[in-house]
């Protein structure tokens, strides 16, 4: 029996998939729960399809094994396509419903997958679609998508929400403060209608 | 005692703060380089740091500390190890006073690296001890203990984290900051620090002496332990020991290996009261052979049964699978889930206004049927635009392209070099090219910085790992203080004055260099410079595709026509090349 709530994040190098994860762990500070989680760095984040693991709870190692993840946050649909086989049965997918075509497949003119064909092929999963970007315009900085996305995904975690609030709050940079808790509200109450 | 979330190497690097180390320096790696970066970014500094320009010079520097009876530190990834791995063989010769951690981080699946090496193997081959962590928390309990017992037995103590360690995070509990107060003073000994025959052979003799008390004490020190539970044993080491520890059953033996060399009779003991002993480790079968030489008619399971995997990294399925077809117990069973074969990949990319780009373009466009040798950093991703034909090692593109020069090989050699590496091992290949009088053009992509591990500032970019201002090496200097005698700088971002450059190398013999010399794109803005970006007139494209071939991150298809998406950096170079001149300025945003 896993004792852990894994959680996987997952996007482009670039994205804030970072800044998501190091927000899941520091919640996992105020509520003093143990925590693990591994992520990447180096050649791999340039542009690239990243993955950071957090596991809530995790007293063991920091990977979640492929089909055991509880929740899958995704930056990007491609990549909630992409890392999809981690979910475990009956677990959730939260996905921007945006999708960055990578580079290689124009420039070795592959298929051009997009939004429909990969939402047909996540039609299986119980998923929650967000517009990050729309509500993160709205928030006032495109840059705190992350952060929509966070709070979107806060409905399902089991973390209080003062506590990924207030680990926002030390984690973001303080003139980006009011623009991201803005965010994360907004992003949790689209997530309420999943 | 506070409790933080914290990065593996951030844990490390804590770890020295509390220790407390005096003098700490390497050559940025992945996935070692954070813990240099983030002890040099400390507001307060109560002692000595530094980027070295690669790191053998890195552990002179290191090891000289040492000898003054201060605490050093030395990080590198596990390939550096082998650029410094002269000085290390003869350290243990000559010992230290005061502790010296050499972390030489391993990356098992070779996410951000040339090859699987197992740094372990260097620990053994000269005879050091070496610490090898299972989690986040014993890596940083390790550094602590591996300064004091460093200075116990007077040995440098090779530290050697993974990927899964350095890059993984979690709650770790920490110790207090202290302040040393050591100054170094150098005791003059040359029967200890001058290696020359007669002394070494002295040295050798008693560097073999201390083996015994070493594998006594690391069983002391608690890194290797072992529970007997039942009649099966399960032996791990490193991170292998936290994947075990999620599924071994109560009723399995367990013991956890995190120091070397182990004492065999306590492993004997062990492994002598089983029936089977199953080893589980990444890379090399290390402990495994040390199992099999106390196993005597005891079966040992792992990987030259067959049953684990010599190259690639552990997980906990991996773990699972392993303990299965062993037939070992496990009380967790993974399911089997499989990567969707169809997903069109999304590989690490040059990023968009990167001058890499520029160059390889003006490379392809000069030398059409060049053979392309390359280095080791951002460019090698230079490999998709059809720039990159060698690689090997750190400052192997100049050597590489004169041996093939020299082959008999006709076609012309064009090799590229980063500003990092060729500061790193560069520069001797150049000086060689040019005695042995090589047929090559270099091209040295300048960025001004070590981009690929983190933005490490070098010799060329004008300030010293604490960002104090230091003359900058005048790479065109050393190139024709090497012997060039054509030697042209320019800015990759003008492509008919790189193209002319590259032309004008084709037609000289002997050894040319082009330096191309641009801000990376990432330092540049976070330093605060913006350009306008560029919009595509969608009248005048003609979707011939040449901008998309480009490679550029921040250029789509958008249905039958080209798009520039946000990502745009404002390099211009698509317009440069846009042979309808469909490419234009677009509004500031």
């Amino acid at each position: 029996m896993k004792e852990s709530y894994d959680i996987l994040v997952v996007g482009i190098g670039g994205q804030g998939t970072i800044l998501a994860s190091n927000i899941l762990g520091e919640a996992c500070m105020i509520e003093n729960r143990p925590v693990k989680g591994a992520e990447t760095h180096g050649m791999a984040q340039r542009g690239g399809s990243v993955e950071s693991h957090i596991r809530i709870d995790g007293r063991f190692g920091p990977l979640i094994a492929p089909g055991t993840a509880d929740i899958i946050i995704a930056f990007d649909m491609l990549e909630a396509f992409r890392y999809s086989y981690y979910l475990r049965p009956g677990g959730k997918i939260i996905t921007n419903r945006r999708l960055v075509v990578p580079t290689s497949v124009f420039m070795q003119g592959l298929p051009v997958p997009t939004d429909r064909e990969i939402l047909g092929r996540l039609s299986g999963y119980e998923l929650c679609v967000i517009d990050a970007e729309g509500l993160a315009k709205e928030a006032g900085s495109l840059l705190t998508q992350n952060i929509v996305m966070m709070g979107a995904a806060s409905q399902f975690i089991p973390l209080k929400t003062e506590s990924l609030v207030q680990s926002v709050s030390r984690l973001v940079p303080p003139k980006t403060l009011e623009a991201n808790l803005k965010a994360f509200e907004l992003g949790r109450v689209a997530g309420s209608s999943c | 005692m506070e409790r933080r979330y914290l990065l593996g190497n951030e844990a490390i690097a804590h770890a020295c703060l509390e220790s407390p180390v005096d003098f700490i320096c390497g050559y940025p790696g992945t996935p070692s380089s954070e813990v240099v970066d983030i002890l040099r970014m400390q507001p307060e500094r109560n002692f000595y740091i530094e980027w070295s320009v690669n790191e053998k010079v890195a552990l002179e520097n290191a090891l000289g500390a040492a000898w003054c009876g201060i605490r050093a530190l030395c990080t590198m990834k596990h390939v550096g190890l082998n650029v410094a791995a002269d000085p290390l063989m003869t350290s243990s010769y000559t010992g230290v006073t005061g502790g010296l951690v050499i972390m030489s981080a391993d990356d098992p699946f070779a996410h951000s690296s040339q090859n699987e090496q197992d740094s372990r193997m260097y620990a053994k081959f000269a005879k050091v001890p070496c610490f090898d962590p299972g989690s986040i928390q014993e890596a940083h309990d390790m550094v602590r203990d591996a300064f004091l017992f460093s200075e116990d037995i007077g040995l440098p103590v090779l530290f050697r984290p993974t990927t899964r360690i350095c890059h993984s995070k979690g709650d770790v509990t920490l110790g207090d900051l202290r302040v040393s107060g050591r100054t170094g003073q150098f005791n003059r000994d040359p029967a200890q620090y001058v290696v020359i025959p007669a002394h070494t052979r002295v040295l050798h003799k008693k560097l073999n002496g201390k083996q015994a008390s070493i594998k006594e004490r690391l069983v002391e020190l608690g890194y290797n332990k072992a529970e007997v539970r039942g009649r099966d044993a399960v032996i791990a080491s490193g991170i292998a020991v936290s994947y075990v520890s999620e599924i071994i059953p109560h009723s399995t033996s367990f013991a956890k290996i995190g120091a070397y060399p182990i004492d065999e009779a306590w492993l004997k003991e062990f492994v002598s009261r089983h029936e089977r002993v199953l080893v589980i480790e990444e890379l090399s079968p290390f402990v495994e052979e040390e199992v099999l030489q106390v196993a005597g008619t005891i079966p040992v399971f792992g990987k030259k049964s067959g049953n684990a995997p010599y190259e690639g990294e552990l997980s906990p399925a991996a773990v699972g699978r392993i303990m299965k077809s062993a037939g070992f117990a496990t009380n967790y069973d993974f399911p089997v889930a499989n990567y969707p074969p169809d997903a069109p990949p999304r590989p690490p990319i040059l990023c968009a206004g990167c001058m890499h780009r520029a160059a390889f373009y003006a490379i392809k466009k000069v030398f059409r049927e060049g053979i392309f040798p390359s280095d080791i950093g951002c460019y090698t991703l230079g490999l998709q635009l059809g720039g990159v034909d060698t690689t090997i090692c750190m400052g192997a593109s100049i050597t590489v392209a004169s041996g093939i020069a020299h082959s008999g090989e006709k076609r012309d050699v064009v090799c590229t070099i980063g500003d990092s590496t060729f500061l790193h091992t560069g520069i001797q290949g150049l000086m060689n090219a040019v005695y042995s009088n090589a047929a090559i053009t270099v091209v040295i992509l300048d960025n001004r910085i070590t981009a690929m591990t983190g933005h490490q500032p070098n010799p060329s970019t004008g300030i010293t790992a604490c960002g104090v201002p230091v003359p900058p090496v005048s790479l065109e200097a050393i190139c024709r203080s090497c012997g060039v005698l054509y030697v042209e700088t320019v800015d990759p971002y003008n492509l008919t004055l790189m193209v002319n450059a590259l032309k004008e190398a084709k037609a000289r013999p002997g050894v040319k260099v082009v330096i191309a010399r641009h801000p990376c794109v990432i330092s540049a803005r976070r330093a605060g410079i913006s350009r306008r970006p560029y919009d595509v007139d969608s009248e005048k494209c003609t979707a011939c595709g040449t901008c998309v071939r480009f490679g550029c991150p921040a250029i789509e298809m958008g249905g039958e026509k080209a798009v520039i998406t946000d990502g745009c950096s404002g390099c211009s170079l698509c317009a440069q090349i846009c042979p309808s001149g469909a490419i234009t300025p677009g509004v500031r945003k």
